[in-house]
């Protein structure tokens, strides 16, 4: 059984469902769930959605006081863990420590500011401060600038621009979401966006954020009264480093998501793990990495090493009245198969590795237990079967 | 106030009164109940709030929402008629009194 101390660094989805997992698991010792950001731990994903045009931060807590209590979870709000001593097996909090049996590290990501002139005058949208500034910015008619066309800056676009405001998105690759989707879903998105009356630059970098909006490479101006910042993450890995840890775009971690350190664990947007199918290391920024991890590690730390991370993975971004969901991951360089019904399956060789799909619930969760199955249909057999996965 | 009743697996009854637009699922977990999870926060992107909703409720509650029975069949538990995801289900005067039943899992 499992009775250790177990301290969680980050207060958000992925580390608050540790807490709730190791005790659904039967983790008798005290569990400390440590965030950095005030209040109660809760939702991002509505931040880019629905809080933009609510204002109902209530709605987004993601479980109630009353609850920490209940389950016996010391939550330490708006608390910076300053270092890990691994051979002491403590953190050190300001001028305080902290001793631990085992750790999760569920320190997530910040937003990549990158080097250009200016850059301090972007808005962020990550934290529920940043949602709250943003909205409130939104009380006149604007002229917006997204530097960024990912989902983070595409949700905000959708959601501006069906407030009335005028958009404007600078994508410094060729095509939206270019890292995320098949090149046939980034044109949907762009005749969408487009039809929303956004003002699209593809292709074309931000160079200087000025007074006046933003400044592209090909010497465009684009005039703006407000300019948010989505240009991507990075996840916050100096903990990590500073004791010794192995980080290499996250907090490197096995298959088993435990650090070098068999004390220490990582995971959610700020782990970088092997794939189960490819074995390549990846880092994901989504609801379903955080939570499956948790899940995962606390079964590990109660019950031992009984299985490998395995969940395949599954993303949704809503735009306008576009629910856009990815079953599995794909490379950027993976082939796309565009269906008449819609959905892109994405291929690495013989290999199924994703399936994008708008509004489709029906194939989007097929895709799911497929890739999720023992026994993926290779290339040919889904060919035969005219790319049906229902048929499948 | 809506009053909804969840009864637990294990036939633990709890009520609550909800404000008409709450959904079953988001004051289920504003009050911390434990039978419904919510992870995907109602997008529907998971069945992570599965409940059956009484035999009595069935109408009132009105028929499954576009996509919602195929986010169902990835539930945890046995799926049948009375099933429904609860993000789905948005409390409404008409809905006073609502009793669901809550499955034993949710993943």
């Amino acid at each position: 059984m499992s009775s250790g101390h177990v301290v969680i660094v980050g207060a958000g989805q992925g580390g608050l469902q540790a807490a709730m997992s190791l005790r659904q698991e039967g983790h008798e010792g005290p569990i400390t769930l440590v965030g950095g950001e005030p209040g109660l731990p809760y939702q991002r994903p509505p931040l880019s959605k629905a809080y933009l045009k609510t204002g109902e931060a209530e709605k987004l807590a993601l479980r109630p006081e009353s609850f920490f209590e209940t389950k016996a979870i010391t939550l330490r709000p708006g608390t910076w863990v300053d270092a890990i001593d691994r051979a002491a097996q403590q953190l050190r909090i300001g001028s305080e420590t902290l001793d631990y049996d085992t750790l999760i590290l569920a320190t997530g990501t910040r937003n990549l500011r990158p080097p250009i002139p200016g850059v301090e005058r972007a808005l962020d949208l990550r934290t529920l401060e940043d949602a709250r500034t943003l909205r409130a910015a939104l009380d006149q008619p604007r002229r917006i600038a997204v530097i960024g066309g990912g989902f983070i800056g595409l949700e905000f676009a959708a959601v501006a621009a069906g407030l009335g405001h005028h958009v404007s998105i600078a994508e410094a690759a060729p095509r939206l979401m270019a890292r995320a989707v098949s090149p046939a879903m980034s044109e949907r998105f762009r005749a969408l966006h487009e039809g929303l009356g956004t003002e699209l630059h593809l292709g074309n970098g931000v160079t200087e954020v000025t007074e006046r909006g933003l400044l592209l490479a090909d010497s465009v101006e684009v005039h703006a009264d407000l300019v948010l910042l989505a240009a991507g993450v990075r996840p916050n890995v100096e903990l990590a480093q500073q004791a010794g840890l192995e980080v290499d775009n996250g907090v490197v971690v096995d298959a088993m998501l435990r650090t070098a350190d068999p004390q220490i664990f990582a995971l959610g947007d700020c782990a970088a793990f092997p794939e189960a199918v490819s074995g390549r290391r990846v880092r994901l920024e989504s609801v379903q990495a955080a939570t499956d991890h948790a899940r995962s590690i606390a079964k590990t730390i109660v019950k031992g090493d009984v299985a490998p991370y395995a969940a395949v993975p599954w993303f949704w971004s809503d735009q306008h009245d576009f629910k856009l969901q990815i079953a599995g991951l794909a490379a950027p360089s993976d082939e796309s198969v565009a269906l008449d019904d819609g959905a892109v399956l994405r291929f690495r060789g013989d290999r199924l590795t994703a399936v994008e799909t708008i509004n489709n619930a029906k194939i989007h969760m097929k895709a799911r237990r497929l890739l999720g199955g023992d026994a993926v249909p290779a290339r040919d057999t889904l060919l035969q079967r005219n790319y049906d996965l229902t048929a499948a | 106030m809506v009053k909804v009743t969840y009864v637990a697996h294990d036939g633990t009854r709890t009520e609550l009164d909800g404000d008409p637009g709450d959904s079953v699922m988001s004051l289920a977990i504003a009050q911390g109940i434990d039978g419904i999870v919510g992870e995907c926060g109602g997008s529907m992107m998971c069945a992570t709030c599965h409940c059956y909703v009484d035999e009595d409720w069935a109408e009132t509650a009105g028929p499954r929402m576009d996509g919602e029975e195929d986010m169902l069949e990835s539930a945890a538990c046995e799926v049948t008629e009375r099933s429904r995801l609860s993000c789905q289900i948005k409390l409404t005067e008409a809905l006073d009194g609502l009793v669901v039943h809550l499955p034993e899992e949710q993943v």
